[in-house]
């Protein structure tokens, strides 16, 4: 039987993918038909998300839910990856090389910049917290890759989950200040989304960086 | 003029790579191929008008998925070198 399935599994998989396009562009076919209504509705409400990137608005602002969703997927993947408890050895460390550490003192403070400039940007043009997570999550890589960097476990606790708690709280807090879920006042909208950006900037780069890692850190569990 | 045979040579070169990618015995270039597939997607987003998902592409789906296919790659060997998962926790215990 396994000879059977091995021959078979290349035809399913072709056709899974097959379907998967055809449902994709069943999707994009039903987007064309709306007449782009849904954009429409996403620029008519533009002015009182807060910020002037659609993108964004509509990932913090419209649908802040699913993000705040997809800030506890990240940080549970995570969370898994520690519970395999791999027992990988601490090789990830490249022997020291001139070039590679010139490299870094140029590369170091410009990435955390360019993560800084993504983050901030992200409110009027591309960008935002996924992208500059994933930067800041690069510059951190090559420092451990350098050995020069190995945080504490209190820390990268806090790290991974600053971003997951900032938007729980803003979530409890949403309805006192106005009656709906993640419903920011208009007025202040711009600084909740900025606050809930850079914390989930933290915790996207630390939970990357630590995936890389792939090892719990050491120390006191609380 | 000028765009349509750029986004043809894009599309075909992704293709090109992505079946590289799949195909390669070699592990290392199969990583490579796939690096370099991420950055072709990012230019494809690019051109169909979306840079918020070209600038993800290009960090997350070529930068740093590639970086932990190369670790991957490199612990595999060490795991052959020091023994299986179980040998690991057994002597670590």
């Amino acid at each position: 039987m396994p000879k059977l399935i091995k021959r078979c599994l290349p035809v399913l998989v072709g056709a899974g993918a097959v379907a998967l396009g055809a449902l994709i562009a069943a999707a994009w076919v039903r987007t064309q038909e709306n007449g782009g209504a849904m954009t429409r509705a996403v620029l008519e409400a533009l002015p009182d998300s807060g910020v002037s990137n659609p993108v964004t608005a509509v990932l913090l602002n419209f649908r802040g839910f699913d993000t705040l969703l997809e800030v506890a997927v990240l940080m549970l993947t995570l969370i898994a990856v520690w519970a395999l408890d791999l027992r990988l050895p601490r090789t990830e460390a490249l022997p020291p090389s001139p070039v590679f550490s010139s490299l870094l003192r140029f590369s170091g403070p410009l990435l955390v910049v360019i993560a800084g400039y993504l983050l901030w940007v992200g409110a009027s043009e591309p960008g935002g917290a996924f992208q500059a997570g994933a930067v800041l999550a690069g510059g951190c890589l090559l420092l451990r890759l350098a050995g020069r960097w190995n945080p504490g476990a209190r820390f990268v606790r806090w790290a991974v989950s600053v971003g997951l708690l900032v938007f729980l709280l803003t979530a409890i807090a949403m309805p006192v200040l106005t009656g709906g879920l993640l419903q920011y006042p208009p007025a202040s909208a711009g600084m909740w989304i900025l606050l809930i950006e850079t914390a989930a900037t933290v915790s996207i780069a630390a939970i990357l960086a630590a995936l890389f890692v792939a090892r719990e850190p050491e120390g006191p569990r609380r | 003029m000028i765009e349509w045979w750029v986004d043809a040579l894009v599309g075909l070169m992704m293709l090109w790579l992505a079946w590289q990618a799949l195909t390669s015995a070699d592990l290392l270039r199969a990583v490579a191929m796939f690096v370099t597939f991420g950055l072709l997607v990012a230019i494809a987003w690019i051109r169909l008008g979306a840079p918020d998902v070209a600038i993800a592409e290009a960090a997350i789906g070529a930068g740093l998925t590639g970086a932990l296919l190369l670790i991957t790659i490199r612990r595999m060997e060490d795991q052959r070198n020091s023994g299986s998962l179980e040998k690991r926790r057994a002597k670590a215990d």
